[in-house]
């Protein structure tokens, strides 16, 4: 199995810059906020799912749309909305979402329902795991250790000089 | 305090169980037991511990352990905690006399009156065979300890 702490081929990739692993869950509150921050800064930021089957369904459900909508190349754009309105992500929202993006709504449908996304989940699950997570968001940085914490402006200030005198 | 080492049996101790019956250390016998000690229910930290540790319930259940979670809170507190978080992991409260099993087993963190962040696995025989006490009780063991502690039961 290749190392979750290296970007991989498929992982879902913003921005450049310092890299930043984020595992999340768009209904985590502090997910959210870390993740408007990150979108934010000069770093490359990579998205990974964490959802706790705790947490009931709809932090699954929304992983496998946002997998469902980048088979359209549209991850990006449908997780900033979910962050955007996070009361509104229930299927008839996601459906209109998916229209106003420009999806294909049949095939998103299809697709978010798909073994291969639902198995995508389930890795960045496993994978966040055995990195020792053990809360949401869990973000990588390098060789780092699991940081669970919201990166305010001195943390990515700090990440971005240490950048760049690499 | 230190926490009780590998090798050691497991003292006498009584903790509360959810439906008011007494979990004692022949409890322990039989099956391999995971006792995750967190400070309090309700607190932020603790919420994410328990709810990451359900992902491996059944995982660790293939392998003989069953997981409780411990802290000195009441019972009621304890069962409200789980049933917000959506756990199945039973709850053990070691209210009174307050924090005494958790003592007797260097699971307590005497300056917050409360219980430390430990991790305790006890093999089928009553004996300790792994442990592990955080840096401090806001540093989080994650699932990857709790397979460490399970797999020293096997060895």
């Amino acid at each position: 199995m290749d190392d979750p702490r290296t970007v991989r081929g498929d992982d879902h990739r913003s921005g450049s810059g310092p890299v930043v692993v984020l595992y999340g869950d768009v209904t985590c509150h502090r997910c959210q906020e870390a993740t408007r921050r990150l979108r934010a800064a000069p770093v490359e930021l990579v998205w990974r799912h964490l959802v706790l089957r705790a947490r009931g369904p709809r932090p699954r459900a929304l992983a496998h749309a946002l997998e469902g909508a980048a088979r359209q190349g549209r991850f990006w754009p449908l997780l900033d909305r979910l962050l955007g309105d996070p009361a509104h992500t229930e299927d008839p929202d996601l459906w209109r979402v998916a229209g106003e993006l420009g999806l294909d709504v049949p095939r998103f449908d299809a697709d978010r329902r798909d073994g291969a996304c639902v198995d995508r989940v389930d890795r960045d699950l496993r994978d966040a795991l055995a990195l020792g997570a053990v809360g949401t968001p869990a973000i990588l940085v390098g060789d780092r250790p699991v940081d669970h914490g919201v990166p305010d402006e001195r943390w990515i200030d700090a990440l971005v000089a240490d950048h760049l005198r690499r | 305090m230190a926490i009780i080492a590998a090798g050691t049996p497991v003292p006498d101790i009584t903790l509360k169980r959810e439906d008011g019956t007494d979990f004692t250390t022949a409890d322990l016998r039989g099956r391999t037991t995971v006792l995750v000690f967190y400070p309090f229910a309700f607190s932020p930290v603790c919420t994410d511990q328990l709810q990451v540790y359900e992902e491996v319930v059944r995982e660790l259940a293939d392998q003989g352990a069953v997981l409780y979670g411990v802290s000195t809170d009441a019972t009621w507190s304890q069962t409200a905690f789980r049933e917000q978080l959506g756990v199945s992991i039973e709850q053990l409260s070691d209210f009174e006399p307050k924090g005494a099993a958790s003592k007797a087993l260097g699971a307590y963190f005497e300056p917050a009156g409360m219980t430390n962040r430990a991790l305790v696995v006890v093999g089928p025989d009553g004996v300790v065979a792994w442990s592990h006490l955080a840096d401090s009780p806001g540093h989080l063991p994650g699932v990857d300890k709790l397979r460490e502690g399970v797999a020293a039961v096997a060895a």
